[in-house]
């Protein structure tokens, strides 16, 4: 990991980007890092574009990450991910879940977005959620699941990982999001490795 | 001993106020302030509540400073303007507990109707006012504010913004902090807090001498720090720019003021001795950059930056790229999207209870003035059902402001609109003053039960206080009706019931007679959090 290395969580509100974040910024700190995380909520919560930077390093003054500089954009939707193109570089990891949420208003998804990330940027990840859903039972620890996949760019042992995870989501949900975790894990090493 | 927590610069503040030994919270639901009084109620030993405006929530908490309690008080950057009242008068009395105000500036306007700059409240109020960049900082200079507060014998402004109240960093906290604090109890002090023009005259020189001492004094504080450098080029700082200005430039010379009111003005001159050229970073007004021109030094600032909108890294690198004298850290190239892609605003929620009401007001073509709350969505499309929202409780006012001007107003009736907290926070006094002077405005509460565009804080519509616990809801009918309204003039209908709704505006209208229209429906959020939890 470079000095400070930046996270992009983006999404439609309601998608859960919050509490994600909230489990990779917790799980940095565990791993005895400095770690600085914004959001804008409120508003945009009604439906809204959402948007998460994680930044993670010794030391991180800003709690912004500068455009071209997210190591990783994550995203929760095919749209969101486009929007927020422009903090990806041609080095950074994408990963985009296949899901196609239609604004308010809007009643045909646009064409072309796919077409589009995968020009701008030729080794995004599409995920598709649907078998990986099924795979994890419970649509519930999606989230959980990519945090899993997302683990295994980021260097920090299983043990930080546990605690974050196990502070953030209801206790009765620990299992099936500790299981969905490893299954987003299997996900990487057979994507990526 | 030291434990880290990683907490948002909301809950920084409320740890900051427990570690101090606050004893009494008040305040006013409004983004980006929420969460610090939310946050501060999970602690033990602490009174706190939601107050029906950010008015009353000052002067309750004055009271309990009086006594000698620590207290906090919270709201956002707009809230100020209903609680500047107090706030400029307890200036003069003095506070004797700690009284510390976390006030949520909103620059970008995230979730606000305007984004004014609250530091000037600092400078009017003759307050002292201290700006944390990191959540770190929002703990420790919480703590510092009631030292201040209690020293100075004043109330203290903490300013955060959203960028500082919604983000998460590592934050170092006390793990059993000494609580203990003899809270004395009410002392009778009449020219002290008695502020009739006599003795407020007299406060008024004591408010003078203690900003003179303040700002010979606030040169010494530690949260002000000069770090030089360069000596070429050097940045005068404060609050989360700060952290911007570190990030894009790594070598420069920064003198970071924790302290925007006073400012220290020794320590500026002393800086402009040791650097060259100096500029100033801020979001919003040239507030620093003006004082400082009027110390008589050359400074630069808002040549540089917007006073609209927030600041970012990539702002504050801008007019510096390719500056020789100076390290500036440069970003990568981001990708390009060549598609246009459809905004995704905001919208009311899939089986909100307001929805049935804005599909009747345009479909009866009624000039709506509205309020501020969730319902504001209401003029967006597909309703665009309101035509004016400008501050808590002023849509009762505007409607009966058209009512008397006369002419003809576009549509087929005016109706104000207004939620249920908002209703409680200062749309009672609109609709007095309705009764008061013969109006006949109608006058349509869209009731969920809650405060739910800040989410969901219970309100004296609830039934609930802050903590969950139940109390008195208040009763429309009886409120009207002590308001000298006529019975038939106030009607109760069920948001879900269109027909209803529609028949009750058109009656209503139809009376020409001053009129309360309640439309109830639990918000949607709520009632789904309800059935969960059984």
């Amino acid at each position: 990991m470079g000095n400070i290395f930046n996270i992009l969580m983006v999404g439609v509100g309601g998608q859960g980007i919050i509490m994600a974040s909230d489990i990779v910024s917790l799980t940095a700190m565990y791993g005895g890092r400095d770690v600085k995380k914004s959001e804008i909520h409120g508003m945009s919560q009604r439906g809204g574009s959402v948007f998460s930077h994680i930044r993670i390093g010794e030391k991180v003054h800003s709690p912004l990450i500068a455009a071209g500089e997210a190591d990783i954009l994550f995203s929760l939707e095919e749209m969101e991910t486009l929007r927020w193109i422009g903090y990806a570089n041609e080095k950074s990891i994408i990963i985009c879940m296949k899901t196609r949420i239609n604004p308010a208003m809007v009643e045909e998804y646009p064409a072309g977005i796919e077409e589009e990330i995968k020009r701008a940027s030729p080794k995004a990840c599409f995920i598709d959620p649907e078998p990986l859903r099924k795979e994890i039972g419970n649509a519930k620890f999606l989230n959980v699941a990519l945090i899993g996949l997302l683990s295994g760019f980021v260097d920090f042992n299983e043990d930080c990982w546990e605690k974050a995870i196990r502070e953030k989501v209801p206790e009765d949900t620990f299992e099936g999001n500790w299981n969905a975790f490893h299954t987003g894990k299997k996900l990487y090493r057979e994507a990526f490795e | 001993m030291a434990e880290k927590k990683l907490l948002s610069g909301n809950e920084a503040i409320a740890r900051g106020a427990f570690e101090a030994g606050v004893t009494v919270g008040t305040g006013y639901p409004g983004t980006p302030s929420t969460e610090i009084l939310e946050s501060l109620t999970t602690y033990p030993g602490i009174y706190t509540e939601w107050s029906v405006n950010e008015k009353v929530a000052f002067e309750v908490a004055m009271g309990a400073a009086l006594s000698g309690a620590r207290c906090l008080l919270t709201m956002k950057h707009v809230g100020l303007n209903v609680a500047a009242d107090p706030l400029f008068t307890a200036s003069y009395t003095g506070i004797k507990g700690g009284l510390v105000l976390a006030n949520a500036d909103d620059p970008a306007m995230h979730s606000s109707q305007n984004e004014q700059d609250n530091r000037h409240y600092a400078y009017a109020a003759k307050v002292p006012m201290l700006e944390p960049s990191d959540c770190q900082e929002a703990k420790d200079f919480t703590v510092f504010a009631y030292n201040l507060s209690e020293t100075y014998d004043t109330p203290v402004i903490l300013r955060t913004v959203t960028r500082l109240s919604h983000s998460l960093g590592v934050v170092e906290i006390e793990e059993s902090p000494s609580r203990e604090r003899e809270i004395e109890g009410f002392r009778r002090n009449l020219k002290k807090y008695v502020m009739i023009p006599g003795h407020a005259r007299a406060r008024h020189v004591v408010v003078e001498e203690r900003m003179k001492r303040l700002e010979k004094d606030v040169n010494g504080f530690s949260i002000n720090k000069m770090e030089i450098a360069d000596s070429n080029i050097g940045f005068i700082t404060s609050g989360i720019v700060d952290t911007y200005v570190r990030e894009v430039f790594p070598d420069a010379s920064v003198l970071k003021l924790g302290c925007v009111n006073p400012l220290p003005g020794e320590m500026i001159r002393e800086f402009f001795g040791r650097v060259k050229k100096v500029s100033v970073v801020e979001e919003l007004d040239p507030f620093i950059e003006l004082r400082i021109r009027a110390m008589g030094l050359q400074v630069e600032g808002k040549k540089y930056y917007p006073v609209t909108g927030e600041l970012t890294p990539d702002l504050v690198r801008k007019p510096f790229q390719g500056e020789a004298a100076l390290t500036v850290k440069t970003a990568k190239k981001g990708l390009e999207n060549r598609i246009s892609l459809p905004p995704r605003p905001p919208s009311l929620c899939p089986g909100c209870p307001h929805r049935e009401f804005f599909k009747i007001a345009r479909k009866l073509g009624l000039i709506v003035t509205g309020d501020i709350g969730c319902y504001t969505l209401g003029v967006l499309p597909p309703y665009n059902a309101m035509d004016t929202c400008v501050e808590m409780g002023g849509s009762i006012g505007h409607a009966q402001g058209i009512e008397i001007a006369g002419g003809k107003p576009e549509g087929t009736g005016v109706v104000a609109v207004i939620g249920d907290s908002t209703f409680a926070h200062s749309g009672i006094t609109g609709l007095l003053n309705a009764a008061y002077n013969g109006r006949r405005s109608l006058i349509v509460v869209l009731d969920n039960s809650t405060t739910a565009m800040t989410g969901m804080q219970p309100n004296p519509l609830s039934g609930q206080r802050i903590n969950g616990e139940e109390t008195v809801r208040l009763d429309y009918i009886k409120l009207a009706l002590a308001f000298g309204m006529n019975e038939e003039n106030v009607r109760i209908v069920d948001a879900y019931r269109p027909k209803e709704i529609e028949e009750a505006l058109t009656s209503l209208l139809e009376s020409k007679r001053l009129s309360l229209l309640v439309v109830q429906g639990l918000c949607i959020i709520l009632k789904k959090r309800r059935r969960k939890a059984g």
